[in-house]
């Protein structure tokens, strides 16, 4: 079932076992059929680590979502809320305790804080006068949760919210103790770097815990030789720009969550063309995304534009492989094709959703129309907001007001994408001229409503917007020292990270591609105009545990990204990982998956209106 | 060596061996008589309490600890109620129950520690007997009342009092009773003359003890085995009748042929035992009896004490310690005179090796044929296990090394191990010590139960040297030890506080695991707040250092302690904490000074406090937070001059804040909403709340067009903007007679290729065709492609001679329709690329 967790240099699958353990011992601990009352919230990342089945195993008979109100009835012995620890949550959990009816039979209460328990929830129960009433009050401890073979999440959506903006480190206390999980499990990791504030923090809990625990923890041979601990803000520049992978493409167009998608239907409604298929589906198409799918982990983190090469490639070895049954004479021959058939037919409808999917992309993305007689008009808004992005990126006319962003906001294009723009804008430009930056403001409010000055004011605390403070722009520095800007792009056959945004190569990638070689002496300069202090801690490993490498054998580095990574910034990493001169394989670990919308969005601050 | 057999009796098949443990240290004038002692199992310490020698009523008695050889622990007078009875409990305290049922705990040094009491009933009829009892759940306490009602507590650690249902018909007190642990309960067997009940938490049964011989008319007095599975009883015809405690079977009748009752009865049996047995005592006699006919006596030249132990019973006199057991069969089996069994034979074979004597290698060839070298060196080393003579261990030890040499696959650890266990065992039965262990009880009671008791004596150095000779892990072994150490050490009252401090951290630096807290709370518990403070400065766990501050309303330092452990919850829970205890303005000038709590409790207020965020960003004065929080309250108003004044506060806070951008939109928004307002009552459009983009966008779609014009020029609207909203809203409204009018108004600063695309957007492509001359050569292409004008577009594209174009428009065009064309603008891209 979570195979494609184990084929990776690091087997993940430990962890996804681990933590399906504790949640077999928990409800175990409940004897008796059980009722879950879910928080909404974390009903995804927990299917990354147990679906239904496993729950029914233990006597799950009933889900419901945790909303105010009386429980709905059902005829367990256990009540079980999994809940994240806040206190709004809590207010409506003893609603449900105090309205449970006392006369029918008597269901037992029980609480799983995931991924911690808090004592200021426990107090709150108590204030509200039910924390009597719980039978078991526990913790289940999900800080990352493996999300394929070199993916790791913690599916914190609100992380890089509550660091920059609200200067709330509780995400980043979990994903120290995470990291301490992963070190219980893959041992100490002896070296660790990192760039920004947070990953400071981060580090320094590391050492701390690492202290706490001495004397405690079983030694094992560590799996992992560097730790990387990146900052966001250390590359605000990323995320804003659109993602030209398959992958990525997905994403931004139409957001993957928890490792589903949602997609419209039409396009794999033909699929059964000879039933006359007259009802189209409705409901939108949910299809899984991960590295199970083979033809998926082929395709993921190619540049768009290599995608349709591939698939036709795919498309001709599945059909061979079909017209193979012609040559099957002998009983033998023919039972071998039978025994293929399940993995073909697999793969013959993988091909058929990813061909769909890539259809759909190509509408919205390709230059170059099919028919005559659709005005250009989805395909050339992309084109014309990439060819912004590029400009941006290359330094062209950062420091004046940009046409085209001015005609999206006259048009009242999506809010969202004029503010990726014009973050975009600002950070190639470190910061803009006061009097650029107040007429998009002005342009702003004034198109999408004032309300929106408590969103620009969250940009410019995180720095995604701010003024030119200084005359000096360092931005062109850092692009060229870090070659962020590679003319010659190979989509096809890429040889450099650059080809995930067809050009721009991930600043944060580079820096992980630079600490591993040369390293960071060389770009001193550089790291010094990003924010947030870099640095490096050495974990002492007891002699004995010292990883005696084998010629030619690769080290493994776990890149962490607090508060988010995008899926081109993993294709990225997963190219430098194939690298044959490589000589490191990364795994990646970060709070959240984001891409610029999402990014955008979860810093927004949108007062309902009222009157 | 000869000697070996020398203290063996035989009993059936079995033999049984009477050992001294030790040379008594103390010096006890008058012996144990009129004394009370209580000695604990697994070697443990022995409490007498003496009566006074003079029957004053001033006189009080004497309380004396020792060791189990003889070393004074402590002594003191005892000057609390009469004491029933002494008992230990598993973790070496002493129990002493009063007559009126008051328990009073002492530790092995004689500090009293706490008292409990065993229930009002028991106040009032006053303690008759009471027994101490070890169970899997702690040690409990058992007793009679003079009503003759049975209380029983099974735990003292947690103490629920059960009193047992009554006896019926029961007249007096019962003639002997005992404790039974049966089926996770424990519950009382007595005997009233003849009749046996069983007590249990809800019911008295009546039980028969299966076999009994018919001669008999009372049981007077009985005991129950180590682990509660045999039970002995002794009639008042001189016999003993041993069977299993659940009385369901019989091992066997012994007549002893004394009528009176023992002193003292217990069993006397060991793990996997030939031939277990009964001892019972009488003044200067002692009996063993097994399954067997035969018994064994003694005489006895003083006064004694048996105590049972796991595998035998120890006898302790006013001059000895001996230990009364079953020898071991492998002790048996070696040094049975003229024994043929392996072991036996190869203890020969190595003395005749050390003698240099050929007959070595005959004995060894006699085993070797038998090829059972491996069970006699398994025999040997076995035996050495339960030897106390350390002369003898060896010679056994020895002798299962040679035969080892003579073995290829035998494997080490188990001899190994029993060397190690040995130097151990040796250690702690030194006679400084004085815990006389056998191998089986300590096998029994594990290394962790053994260490613990040495830390009960404050035998530290002598935990530690054990702890790391059998590499315990530190956390368990090392470190442990250090820490009773170190919660000993604060209770020092005479030593400063600095110099505890330090000498506690100086021992305890290399020691992993260590929980400074733990040691604090002791010393806290003392009254030595200070030094309990500089401990927690050693807490590497700063989590565990925040409870202990808070305790001791050190809460400035908990906060700071909670925020570096990065765990916002205990942030969360100090912050709360010091809300409560302080006063506003001290709160939040602590808050001040620990910008992570502070932001922790913005959040906090930010979903539970409004009204306190607002006096947080006031009392730092920050305006601009202050200016957002207006923001976000005036979206809460539902009426528009509510909204509006709120609004104006946030201008004020935005201007005190020199946000001048944000005062003067927010200034705008006050006037675009009373505009709106005005508009609304004037015109009845719904605007209220809607952008000025999008109120202009209503007011021109209905054609009010002179309001828009107003606001167009209040708000400084951009040209382009303006112009861009003017043709959407007209191609919205099809009204194209007023589209071209306004196009020709005045010079579009937009360009002319909007005024395509809101045509197309409405598929009115004539329209459209009307506006392509006007647009700009660099896009006339796009002009031209819109309206699907393929010609037009590839004339613009060529005349411009770009490459991209020409490609752009080719993309556009079907091979098989458009084929001139094609042909065309492969040419002119061809002659394009060549310049």
């Amino acid at each position: 079932m979570a195979a494609h967790l184990c084929y990776g240099r690091v087997n993940l699958n430990i962890l996804r076992e681990a933590a399906r353990k504790d949640l077999r011992e928990f409800l175990d601990k409940c004897a008796g059929s059980k009722a879950i009352v879910w928080d909404e919230y974390l009903t995804g990342p927990f299917g990354l680590i147990a679906q239904y089945s496993l729950l029914k195993e233990h006597e799950v008979e009933k889900m419901f979502t945790l909303k105010a109100g009386r429980l709905p009835p059902a005829d367990v012995k256990n009540i079980i809320f999994f809940v994240r620890p806040r206190l709004e949550l809590m207010d409506i959990i003893a609603e449900n305790v105090m309205s449970e009816d006392k006369m029918q039979s008597p269901r037992e209460f029980n609480i799983l804080f995931v991924p911690r328990r808090s004592m200021l929830c426990e107090q709150r129960l108590k204030e509200q006068g039910v924390l009597g009433s719980f039978t078991n009050i526990d913790e289940y401890i999900l800080d990352l949760i493996p999300y394929d073979g070199d993916l790791l999440s913690m599916e914190c959506e609100s992380a890089f919210r509550e660091c920059y903006l609200e200067n709330d480190q509780t995400s980043l206390y979990h994903t120290a103790k995470g990291l301490m999980t992963i070190q219980a499990l893959y041992g100490t990791i002896p070296q660790i770097f990192g760039k920004g504030e947070c990953a400071r923090h981060v580090a320094n809990m590391m050492l701390r815990m690492k202290r706490e625990f001495a004397g405690s923890q079983t030694q094992i041979l560590p799996v992992f030789d560097t730790l990387l601990l990146l900052d966001r803000n250390v590359d605000l520049l990323t995320p804003l720009a659109t993602q030209l992978t398959y992958e990525g493409l997905i994403d931004e167009i139409y957001g993957i969550t928890n490792g589903y998608v949602k997609l419209p239907p039409e396009k794999f409604a033909q699929k059964k063309q000879g039933e006359g298929g007259k009802d189209l589906p409705t409901e939108p198409k949910k299809l899984q995304l991960n590295s199970a799918e083979e033809l998926y982990a082929e395709i993921r983190d190619k540049n768009f534009n290599a995608v349709g090469a591939a698939l036709s490639k795919k498309a001709k070895i599945i059909s061979a492989a079909f017209e193979e049954r012609h040559n099957a004479k002998t009983v033998g021959e023919i039972k071998q094709f039978v025994s293929q058939l399940p993995h073909m037919q697999a793969a013959r409808s993988s091909l058929a959703n990813h061909t769909s999917i890539a259809e759909l992309i190509k509408d919205i993305t390709s230059n170059v129309l099919p028919t005559r007689l659709l005005p250009p008009l989805a395909s050339e808004t992309f084109f014309d907001n990439l060819t912004v992005e590029q400009e941006f990126m290359t330094g062209v006319d950062t420091d004046k007001v940009n046409t085209y962003i001015e005609d999206c906001i006259a048009q009242k294009d999506p809010l969202i994408k004029i503010l990726r723009l014009v973050c975009m804008q600002s950070v190639c430009n470190n910061g803009l001229k006061q009097k650029v930056l107040d007429y998009y403001k002005r342009e702003i409010l004034q198109t999408y409503g004032y309300e929106y000055i408590l969103t620009l004011n969250n940009l410019e605390k995180t720095g995604l917007l701010k003024p030119q403070t200084t005359t000096r722009n360092n931005y062109p520095t850092i692009r060229k020292t870090l070659k962020l800007w590679m003319e010659d792009a190979n989509e096809q056959n890429p040889n450099d990270i650059s080809y995930v945004y067809s050009g721009y190569a991930p600043l944060s990638v580079r820096l992980t591609q630079v600490l591993a070689r040369p390293g960071w002496r060389s770009i001193e300069e550089v790291l010094k105009m990003l924010p947030g202090p870099h640095f490096e801690e050495r974990q002492p490993l007891p002699t004995g545990l010292h990883k005696k490498r084998q010629q030619g054998e690769n080290r493994t580095t776990l890149v962490f990204f607090l508060g988010g990574v995008t899926y081109a910034e993993i294709a990225a990493l997963r190219f430098l990982s194939q690298m044959e001169e490589g000589g490191t394989e990364y795994i990646i670990a970060t709070t959240k998956l984001i891409n610029g919308t999402s990014w955008i969005k979860s810093l927004m601050d949108k007062p309902e209106v009222n009157i | 060596m000869a000697f070996v057999t020398a203290t063996w009796n035989p009993l059936g098949e079995a033999f049984y061996r009477k050992t001294e443990v030790y040379e008594m240290g103390w010096r006890l004038s008058s012996g144990l008589r009129d004394c009370l002692v209580a000695a604990a199992p697994y070697g443990g310490p022995i409490a007498l309490l003496k009566e006074p020698q003079r029957r004053s009523p001033s006189a009080r008695p004497q309380l004396e600890i020792y060791s189990s050889s003889g070393c004074s622990m402590a002594s003191f007078v005892w000057k609390s109620g009469v004491v029933k009875h002494l008992g230990w409990t598993v973790s070496d305290d002493l129990l002493c129950i009063q007559e009126d049922g008051t328990v009073l705990i002492y530790d092995l040094f004689g500090n009293f520690k706490r008292h409990f009491s065993m229930g009002n009933e028991v106040v009032q009829n006053q303690v008759l007997e009471a027994k101490v009892f070890h169970s899997p759940y702690g040690t409990g306490i058992a007793i009679i009342t003079g009503a003759f009602r049975f209380t029983l507590a099974t735990n003292i650690d947690d103490l629920k009092l059960r009193r047992l249902p009554e006896v019926p018909g029961l007249q007096g007190p019962p003639t002997c009773w005992a404790v039974l642990t049966q089926d996770r309960q424990s519950k009382v067997l007595l005997a009233s003359g003849l009749d046996l009940f069983i007590l249990d938490n809800t019911a008295c049964s009546a039980v028969t003890p299966p076999g009994l011989s018919p001669q008999v008319c009372s049981i007077v007095q009985m005991c129950v085995s180590f682990s509660y599975k045999y039970l002995a009883l002794f009639t008042d015809s001189g016999h003993v009748w041993m069977g299993s405690a659940n009385l369901k079977e019989k091992l066997s009748e012994v007549e002893t042929k004394v009528k009176t009752p023992p002193k003292q009865m217990v069993w006397c049996r060991r793990p996997k035992s030939h031939q277990p047995s009964v001892v019972m005592m009488w003044e200067r006699h002692l009996l063993v009896a097994g399954e067997c006919k035969e018994t064994i006596q003694y005489h006895l030249d003083e006064e004694s004490v048996l105590v049972p132990e796991l595998d035998g019973v120890r006898i302790i006199s006013s001059t000895h310690h001996e230990l009364l057991q079953e020898v071991p069969a492998a002790c048996e089996e070696i040094f049975k005179i003229a024994s043929m069994a392996p072991g036996a034979l190869l203890l020969e074979a190595h003395k005749e090796y050390e003698k240099e004597s050929q007959k070595a290698d005959e004995y060894l060839r006699e085993i070797k044929e038998q090829s059972l070298l491996g069970e006699a060196v398994r025999q040997c080393v076995e035996a050495a296990g339960h030897e106390h003579d350390i002369e003898t261990q060896k010679i056994l030890l020895r002798a299962a090394s040679f035969g080892k040499c003579f073995l290829s696959n035998f494997p080490a650890e188990y001899f190994v191990i029993m060397c190690r266990d040995l130097r151990v065992l040796n250690a702690v039965r030194s006679y400084t010590v004085g815990i006389p262990l056998t191998h089986t009880q300590y096998k029994q009671m594990t290394c962790q139960v053994l260490i613990d008791r040495l830390v009960y004596r404050k035998l530290y150095p002598l935990a530690i040297e054990i702890c790391r000779y059998l590499k315990t892990p530190e956390y368990q072994g090392v470190s442990r030890v250090l820490k009773h150490w170190a919660c000993c050490k604060v209770q020092q009252k005479e030593e400063s506080d600095e110099a505890i401090a330090r000498a506690v951290s100086v021992k305890l630096a290399e020691a992993a695991g260590i929980s400074y807290s733990e040691i604090a709370s002791k010393a806290y518990e003392c009254g030595r707040t200070e030094l309990a403070i500089k401990l927690l400065e050693f807490e590497p766990r700063s989590g565990e250092q925040v409870p202990l501050l808070l305790k001791m309303k050190r809460s400035q330092l908990a906060l700071s302690k909670a925020i570096e452990s990065g765990d916002t919850d205990l942030v969360y829970t100090v912050v709360t904490y010091l809300k409560n205890e302080m006063n506003r303005g001290d709160f939040f000038m602590t808050l001040r000074n620990q910008p992570v709590a502070l932001s922790l409790y913005r959040q906090f207020c930010k979903h539970q406090e409004q009204d306190t965020i607002k006096d947080l960003f006031n009392q730092d004065d920050d305006h601009q937070e202050l200016g957002s929080f207006y923001v976000k309250a005036s979206y809460k108003e539902k009426r528009l001059e509510a909204r509006l004044s709120l609004l104006q506060s946030a201008v004020d806070e935005y201007n005190k804040a020199k946000n001048e951008f944000a005062a003067k939109a927010t200034d705008e928004e006050m006037r675009l909403l009373r505009f709106q307002r005005r508009l609304e009552e004037e015109k009845g459009e719904q605007l209220l709340g809607l952008s000025l983009q999008d109120t202009l966008r209503v007011l021109l779609s209905v054609g009010l067009n002179k309001p828009a014009e107003q606001l167009y020029k209040d708000f400084r609207v951009p040209d382009k903007r303006y112009w861009w909203l003017k043709i959407t809203a007209l191609a919205d409204k099809e009204d194209w007679d007023e589209l071209e009018k306004f196009a020709k108004s005045k010079k579009s600063p937009i360009g002319y290729l909007p005024f395509v695309e809101v045509c197309v957007k409405k598929h009115n492509k004539s329209e459209a065709k009307k506006y392509i001359s006007r647009v700009t050569p660099e896009q006339k292409v796009k002009a031209h492609l819109a309206v699907g004008d393929l010609e037009g577009a590839a004339e613009a594209a060529i005349e411009r001679r770009s490459e991209a174009e020409i490609s752009m428009v080719l993309s556009r065009c079907l091979s098989t329709t458009d084929r001139g064309l094609v042909d065309r603008l492969n040419r002119a891209r061809s002659t394009t690329a060549k310049k």
